[in-house]
């Protein structure tokens, strides 16, 4: 047993904490959360030029081939960074899924251009109902021709407005399992039919409703079989679950290091606050949290990488995390006082990124339920 | 990263798992979790189960072979804690985590040869003397005695929460020598025989029903052979415990235990057309008690693994120790939820659920978070010197 990095995972984390210091100050992220494009090209080029955007792809396809637990170990820093822009949605919710369930040629026309940062890719799966599974797959596909007709709207889209390609789950068919009768397409952003609107969301990230009329796809936009798309939403959640353990993991050390270094330098009734055992019992609290949050998140990262089944594992991940999450927002802005909630101070920007991670591919309830299936039946 | 015990861990699993299959009593099901180890039959039953580990080599496994051990690795000594720890069966005990790593880094080579050698058999049932009736967390303030006078010192003062009350032959306790200096620096380490005159043990009976004891000392001659590590500097060596790979993953195993139970019962047991887990707010608590367990599984594990590659996880096991207990205690709430009026009905009892072992774990388990730093001080210890936070 194990429950470090690896060499090379290590190498990649503490590159990425320097180049993030660097590229990534935190006037960059509070101008970003106003920018209407809400990250800059020059930046997604450079993040291409260090490697992050053809990490887990294989050789073939112009990536370097690293496991999950790597893409993890990234999105920790990621989180902690507060990196605007659609890395997780481009690499990790449309890139991987490509290369797990796409044909070789749309592997070939889109892997590539992912690994070197000339294509941004953005998953649409969430519809109005607010559903996680594939049940909320409401959108409509019919097949006209050889291809498809995409009727419906998708909403909490990622950077829709910088996006080349939606990676889209729409129905074509209805059976008993809602699974059955789901198609994923690869639409090209500017294809005719497509209107996006902003939507305002916590994390002042730019999110869209996508709406889709008559827009018609062709057969290479088809990702893995007609109808059978059913897995590929399992997939892409588990992927998606465990990514948003990862960036929350990132994402609560950063709040208890702020309340941590807080405590230690403000001073009130004559000495440091963090002196007094009530807030240092906060922080324990918090170190607790962020303890479990940590080896809980590796190990279905670790199983996802090792190819093994990790349902159960996703599931008890992001219940804990996400509910950790909250128990240390809680306590790191009541250590603060006033400061902690005012935008130019740093932790609200976890507050904010967190909230929105915790209900991202399955809240804490909808986790819970699900290990209540796998555990308790 | 490797989140999987190695193939000869999982075979060690079986192993063990065999042994005590067939070491423990046949009706242990009906028992485990009720037993008193220190009531004559339970006393007598810990010591022999003890020594039976003891033979397999397993109960100072961690220990250098020198000293009686086999230098096995945290690995491997947390798979034997965690699944005698999951079966409620006796184990190591006081003399193997404290006495015997305290005389391993402070005793003489005499000491070490005679005393390590018990231990390592399970020759003796120990006790401990550390907390008195006026001084608990606030150790260092211990008030007891301990006068040279030739040969020997005389010992005057008392200890209590302990078990000498369960056929302790011997007692490793912290007493004062020297009472000019600061609390801290006065304070010396001794092995006391329990057959020495002027000792009295008394029963402090419990709300669970067990007991635990207090025992006074009236001018008790100890031999000077029997102080560990230098006079007055016995807070440092009773402190400063050397830790074979202690993981606390027993933690882990009596809560995993008692999950199992209530996941067991609560499907099991029908309620008004369904199962307990049916009932308001039951499924969902348990859910969240089981994703807590699984959370602190590795949070032990986590600890033997970073022992195994020579680190000292300190943070980590002072938080195990908030984790564990704490949730356990939470589990117990849960459990007695799930009983509903029958909750109150306790072990022997006609009609008690799950032989009254959730009533009577619930009260027993208070003492989790109070025995060996209460949570509290363990926050402080997170806080402090995991953290970095100013002293208060």
């Amino acid at each position: 047993m194990d429950f470090g990095l690896n060499e090379v995972q290590k190498m990649v984390q503490s590159s990425a904490k320097e180049f993030l210091a660097r590229e990534c100050p935190k006037s960059y992220v509070r101008a970003m959360e106003k920018d209407e494009k809400g990250f800059t090209t020059e930046l997604w080029q450079k993040i291409a030029d260090v490697g992050w955007l053809r990490l887990p792809f294989p050789e073939k396809y112009g990536g370097d081939g690293q496991d999950f637990v790597t893409l993890c170990a990234l999105l920790e820093e990621v989180a902690k960074a507060c990196l605007p822009g659609p890395y997780l949605s481009t690499v990790g919710l449309c890139g991987i899924p490509i290369l797990e369930f796409g044909s070789e040629g749309l592997k070939q026309e889109h892997l590539p251009k992912i690994a070197s940062g000339q294509r941004i890719m953005s998953l649409a799966l969430t519809e109005p109902n607010g559903r996680y599974d594939a049940a909320g797959v409401e959108m409509r596909a019919t097949q006209a021709g050889a291809g498809f007709d995409l009727n419906g709207t998708k909403i909490l889209v990622p950077y829709a407005n910088s996006a080349d390609y939606f990676v889209v789950a729409a129905r074509t068919g209805a059976g008993r399992d809602p699974g059955v009768g789901v198609t994923w397409l690869v639409v090209p952003a500017k294809a005719r039919g497509i209107t996006m609107t902003p939507l305002r969301s916590i994390a002042w990230d730019r999110q869209y409703e996508v709406v889709f009329k008559n827009v018609y796809v062709g057969p290479e936009g088809l990702l893995g079989g007609v109808g059978q798309g059913g897995k590929i939403v399992d997939r892409v959640l588990l992927l998606g679950a465990t990514a948003s353990s990862a960036l929350i993991l990132g994402g609560i050390q950063a709040a208890l290091d702020i309340t941590v270094e807080y405590l230690k330098n403000r001073i009130a009734f004559g000495r440091p606050i963090g002196s007094f055992q009530a807030l240092q019992h906060h922080c324990a609290n918090m170190a607790r949290d962020v303890e479990g949050a940590r080896h809980i998140t590796y190990s279905a990262a670790w199983r996802i990488a090792e190819g093994l089944t990790a349902e159960r594992e996703v599931v008890l991940a992001k219940a804990f995390v996400s509910a950790a999450s909250q128990r240390i927002t809680v306590l790191s802005h009541q250590s603060h006082g006033a400061i902690g909630f005012t935008t130019e101070y740093d932790l609200q920007l976890y507050t904010r990124r967190n909230k929105a991670y915790e209900v991202t591919f399955g809240d804490v309830d909808y986790c819970a339920e699900k290990v209540a299936e796998l555990a308790l039946r | 990263m490797d989140f999987r015990f190695a193939p000869e861990e999982e075979a060690f699993r079986k192993e063990v798992e065999g042994f005590l299959r067939k070491e423990l009593p046949s009706d242990w099901e009906e028992r485990e979790g009720l037993v008193d180890f220190e009531e004559p039959e339970g006393a007598a039953f810990a010591r022999d189960f003890r020594r039976r580990l003891a033979r397999q080599g397993w109960l100072t496994m961690a220990w250098p072979k020198e000293y009686g051990g086999q230098a096995a690795s945290p690995m491997r000594q947390l798979v034997f804690r965690e699944v005698g720890s999951y079966w409620g069966a006796p184990g190591a005990d006081n003399s193997v985590n404290q006495v015997g790593p305290i005389i391993i880094m402070h005793g003489t080579e005499e000491q070490k040869k005679h005393w390590l050698t018990g231990i390592s058999e399970a020759r003796w049932v120990w006790a401990q003397g550390y907390s008195e009736p006026g001084h608990g967390s606030d150790l260092a303030s211990l008030e007891t005695r301990a006068v040279e006078d030739g040969d020997d010192f005389v010992i005057n003062g008392s200890k209590i929460w302990n078990g000498a009350h369960g056929n302790a032959d011997m007692m490793f306790l912290l007493a004062r020598t020297n009472t000019e200096v600061r609390k801290h620096r006065g304070i010396s380490f001794f092995l006391l025989d329990m057959k020495t005159q002027g000792i009295t043990v008394t029963k402090v009976p419990m709300m669970w029903g067990k007991s635990r004891a207090l025992v006074t000392f009236d001018d008790v001659r100890l031999p000077k052979a029997n102080i560990v590590g230098e006079k007055d500097m016995g807070w440092y060596v009773g402190a400063a415990l050397l830790d074979f790979e202690r993981s606390g993953v027993e933690r882990y195993g009596r809560q995993k235990r008692l999950v199992d139970m209530l996941v067991k019962y609560g499907r099991e047991t029908r309620y008004d057309g369904g199962t307990v887990l049916d009932r308001p707010g039951i499924k969902r608590e348990l859910v969240d008690c089981y994703i807590e367990t699984e959370a602190l599984r590795w949070v032990c594990y986590n600890i033997a693994s970073l022992q195994s590659q020579g680190q000292v996880p300190n943070k980590e096991a002072s938080i195990c120790k908030i984790f564990g207990p704490e949730l356990l205690q939470r589990t117990y709430r849960l459990g007695l939820r799930m009983l509903g009026p029958l909750a109150q009905l306790e072990p022997g009892s006609k009609w008690a659920p799950l032989r009254g072992r959730i009533e009577n774990g619930y009260l027993d388990n208070f003492g989790r978070t109070v025995g060996g730093g209460t949570s509290e001080v363990n926050r402080n210890v997170i806080a402090m010197r995991g953290l970095g936070l100013p002293r208060g």
